[in-house]
């Protein structure tokens, strides 16, 4: 029963993390403001057919990876945290899946 | 990984209070501080997992019945001003940067940083459900409120109007549950504000405004999805 504590995934003792130089809060948040500019913009342009949509998800995916990735320090989280958060995302998707598998295969509306 | 992570490795439970100084906030059953540290985080990130299921709930919902009644949703995203919507985008996202300073700040013991930068969090926070308020009025004014409320007829196309109340539904219940989490957030800032300036937070000890910072930026990422799908339809 003798573990030796992961260094890897628990580095323990005093001070819990290292600390983000300042900057990069600023850099987080100008790319933030700029994809929220471009969810704007695009939004604007008829992009046809469900595109515009699709983009504008897709604009909102990268800005939440950003605010999860930096803003929640997930980048430096042990990886018992990554595995949380990706399962969490993970069981999201197959909530959605299985939505869909369901009411887009529906023969009796306008699908 | 295994269980080392929450468990304290067997060479230290020898000497279970063994250590020569003890950090005044660190629980009796965590071996030091890194370790309470890393429980704190995972556990707050079971819960925002938990969120993530919520509203992927109501948003598999907002899609399906977006797919069903494509013209009323781009109708009844018309009621919203997107302007107003584009601003509060930048106010919030303003106040994930002061929360993530806050955190900062704590990292390094600056006590009447982090506590400025709580303060804004909240002024900024409050402002959002200011202006939210003032939206919903307008709504309510102009017979949008789902229900006997609803008294908004679609000039262009009176037949949208039944798909725009369903649209309505869907902003309120999003827009409101939104809103629920930013109040108990600024509830929850409030105290973390009175803990800050009584200076309990430091390199060894900053997990509670961590956390807090976990559920702030949680509530943001909600309303960056909510904007496009409510305001730019």
């Amino acid at each position: 029963m003798a573990h030796q504590p992961d260094h890897e995934t628990y580095t323990g003792h005093s001070a819990p993390h290292h600390q983000a130089p300042l900057g990069m809060y600023f850099a987080v948040f100008a790319a933030l403001m700029i994809l929220t500019v471009l969810t704007v913009w695009v939004s604007r342009i008829d992009l046809g057919h469900g595109m515009n949509t699709l983009v504008a998800m897709s604009i909102a995916i990268v800005k939440a990876l950003v605010v999860i990735l930096w803003f929640m320090h997930v980048i430096h989280s042990p990886r018992l945290t990554w595995i949380v958060v990706i399962s969490s995302f993970l069981w999201l998707a197959v909530m959605f899946v299985l939505f869909y598998s369901d009411y887009l295969t529906r023969a009796w509306n306008i699908y | 990984m295994s269980d080392v992570t929450l468990h304290p490795s067997a060479e230290h439970a020898a000497e279970p209070h063994g250590h020569g100084h003890h950090h005044p906030f660190l629980q009796h059953h965590f071996e030091d501080m890194g370790q309470q540290h890393e429980a704190s985080t995972l556990g707050m990130w079971f819960f925002v997992a938990q969120e993530i299921l919520f509203f992927g709930g109501i948003f598999c919902a907002y899609f399906i019945y977006r797919s069903m009644y494509p013209e009323a949703w781009a109708a009844g995203s018309k009621l919203q001003h997107w302007q107003v919507g584009a601003a509060n985008t930048i106010v919030l996202i303003g106040s994930s940067l002061t929360m993530a300073l806050a955190v900062w700040g704590a990292q390094g013991a600056r006590r009447k940083f982090t506590t400025l930068m709580l303060v804004l969090t909240l002024i900024l926070g409050g402002i959002f459900v200011g202006v939210k308020g003032y939206e919903y009025a307008e709504h309510i004014h102009h017979g949008q409120f789902p229900g006997s409320m609803f008294t908004f007829v679609h000039p262009d196309n009176p037949q949208l109007s039944n798909g725009i109340e369903l649209f309505m539904t869907f902003y309120f219940t999003m827009t409101g549950l939104h809103a629920l989490h930013m109040v108990i957030g600024a509830g929850l800032l409030l105290y973390f504000i009175r803990r800050a300036w009584r200076g309990d937070f430091g390199p060894e000890y900053y997990s509670p405004i961590e956390i807090m910072g976990l559920y702030w930026h949680f509530v943001d990422i909600v309303w960056i999805f909510l904007f496009p799908l409510l305001y730019l339809v």
